[in-house]
């Protein structure tokens, strides 16, 4: 336990200390799709949940945000909390009719209902439709803490993960955590224990899409616009392969999945263009085929078999 | 009789047949995909990719080797039938004893890459392709015009469709094929080579979305990103029908349309999501589809 407490200090420290080396707006980035990432994981990690239409809440929160924040004069955390209600909301909505299902059209359920609300997004007056919403003020942050500076903005992003990261920790290794797992290893069990499986997913899910929100809005934040792009289904694919890459169900996947891609992605856009989708069709392809532990998952499993192997 | 509920009446015909051309594509697509889950237990992401592929593949044929549309009609969805026996034996077959999810995310990924090099090689803005000389111009039927090649799309994917529908319950190989979906150990242990159907099953299911792409090619633009758009409704309709029947895709498929051609007429803002808000209505009602089996 103290081991791990350490690990997670010494995490913090490098994270303190990254704007120091790194561009802060790419590492914001990066921590906005760790959150993002993360929060999908709650539901394929560790509920065996796959929503296959999370860039919906991403996108959503962004929206939501932008809107509070530019027109009716919201500071930047009354309008991250209104966003991330926002989204929880709509998981809802959307989960309560997607839990109808299970397998695969669960997956096909959250990717309609994403694309209606998609489609609503382009159509509706207060997005800016295929413009997207522009110049969101970053505003002081409680009134004072000027956010339009970058390295102010980075620490609060920071938090931001970190508490969202926490409470991810938290929900699960709580007891509501221990049954989401074991609706994951064996439903029916899990409702012949007597647990109201229905309700938990629900919850689970609802949980998982106001942290994606939380993620979202804090990137509308960061780059100061909402865009159709964030709540395309693409972003949906996106946010699975990162998962899967870095490790579905492990605590640390997510980040190193999200991180990886994003950083991908930022070397790759200008040298290949539209070669992009093609690299990250193939990543998906390796990690399904070969891969399926993700690069958390496999370091994890190396990790356990050196220790098998002293003892 | 020159209006229908306010609205003129060749408006009305022009949208109803407009939303049958779209039904029958949202059928055969759905048709493929219900007979590949039946079989492979995958759900095909790359189905709207290879769509794609099939009216690519017809464009490619026209314009480099100079064929024409009716050997494109036959050609390009067995070429698309064999990219798609490729995936199946050197990758899908590896996932079958995995959870489903995996056959969607590794399809998933399937389609990024087609849609990716497509787009790399022409672009976004669509490819012309000419409607075939036999199908110029419309009928006239009095109280409108029917343009040829919408009718022309309607009969050859009813046609097909039908077939299909044919061959699953109606012959041996359809038996067998049935079979093998029901209990695949048991039918092989009868000496029917399970791995040989499930192989090309996929193919068909594939040839089919293929045989629909080139459909497509002369009545909308061709685009790398015409499946993708598609693909996403087709799953709603196949939400709404449920995969247990083939009559029930064909049917849910080409009544979709319909209703999505007929929204356009009178509330245009919706017709983009009313196939969802359908599905979503289906689930609150009847979870398991239309047609669909509760398990």
């Amino acid at each position: 336990m103290n081991r791990q407490l350490i690990g997670y200090g010494i995490l913090l420290a490098l994270m303190l200390a990254a704007p120091a080396v790194l561009y802060p707006v790419l590492v914001m980035k990066i921590l906005c799709f760790a959150l993002f990432a993360c929060a999908f994981n709650l539901l394929i990690g560790f509920t065996g949940l796959l929503s296959f239409g999370h860039a919906v809440f991403l996108g959503t929160a962004g929206y939501v945000a932008g809107h509070s924040i530019k027109v009716w004069g919201f500071p930047p955390e009354l309008g991250l909390i209104a966003a991330a209600l926002a989204a929880a909301a709509l998981g809802w909505v959307i989960g309560s009719l997607a839990i109808r299902r299970s397998g695969i059209y669960f997956a096909m359920i959250t990717l309609a209902l994403a694309q209606m609300m998609y489609f609503f997004f382009l159509q509706a007056p207060f997005t800016g439709g295929e413009d997207g919403l522009q110049d969101v003020p970053r505003g002081k942050l409680l009134g004072f803490i000027d956010l339009a500076d970058d390295y102010n903005l980075y620490y609060f992003v920071l938090a931001v993960f970190v508490f969202a990261f926490w409470l991810i920790h938290r929900t699960i290794h709580s007891p509501f955590g221990q049954v989401l797992k074991a609706i994951r290893e064996n439903e029916a069990r899990a409702i012949s224990l007597g647990y109201d499986v229905a309700k938990y997913k629900l919850l689970a899910f609802v949980l998982s899409a106001g942290l994606a929100g939380l993620a979202g809005a804090t990137k509308t934040l960061v780059f100061r616009f909402a865009t159709l792009t964030d709540a395309h289904w693409h972003t949906s694919g996106e946010v699975v392969l990162m998962t899967l890459l870095g490790g579905m169900g492990t605590v640390f996947g997510p980040v190193v999945g999200a991180a990886t891609i994003v950083t991908l992605q930022n070397e790759l856009a200008d040298k290949v263009g539209s070669l992009v989708t093609v690299i990250m069709g193939a990543i998906f392809v390796v990690c399904v085929l070969a891969f399926r532990r993700g690069i958390v998952g496999e370091l994890g499993a190396l990790y356990k078999k050196m220790l098998g192997g002293k003892g | 009789m020159t209006e229908i509920f306010g609205i003129p009446i060749q408006a009305f015909m022009g949208q109803l047949m407009l939303g049958l051309v779209n039904g029958s594509f949202y059928a055969m697509l759905s048709l493929g995909l219900a007979v590949i889950f039946g079989m492979l237990n995958i759900i095909n992401f790359a189905h709207g990719a290879l769509y794609m592929a099939g009216a690519m593949l017809a464009w490619m044929g026209l314009n480099y080797f100079g064929i024409g549309y009716w050997w494109s009609l036959l050609l390009a969805p067995l070429g698309v039938g064999v990219i798609g026996i490729f995936i199946e034996r050197s990758m899908l077959q590896w996932l079958y004893k995995l959870d489903h999810l995996y056959g969607l995310l590794l399809t998933f990924g399937l389609a990024l890459i087609l849609e990716g090099l497509f787009r790399d090689l022409y672009g976004v803005s669509g490819l012309p392709y000419s409607i075939p000389e036999e199908f110029a111009g419309a009928y006239n039927l009095g109280f409108m015009f029917l343009p040829k090649y919408r009718a022309w799309v309607i009969l050859a994917s009813l046609l097909v469709c039908f077939a299909t529908w044919f061959v699953i319950e109606k012959t041996r190989l359809g038996a067998y094929l049935r079979a093998a979906t029901e209990n695949p150990k048991l039918t092989q242990a009868f000496g029917i080579n399970v791995p040989l159907m499930v192989m090309l099953t996929y193919g068909f299911g594939v040839a089919l979305a293929g045989f629909a792409g080139v459909l497509a090619a002369p009545a909308m633009q061709i685009s790398p990103l015409m499946g993708s758009n598609l693909i996403i409704v087709v799953f709603a309709v196949v939400v709404i029908g449920g995969m247990g029947s083939i009559l029930g895709s064909i049917v849910t498929g080409l009544g979709l349309g319909v209703i999505e051609g007929l929204t356009k007429v009178f509330y245009p803002e919706a017709s983009s999501t009313v196939v969802f808000i359908i599905m979503a209505i289906v689930l609150l009602v009847r979870p398991a589809g239309l047609f669909g089996r509760e398990k």
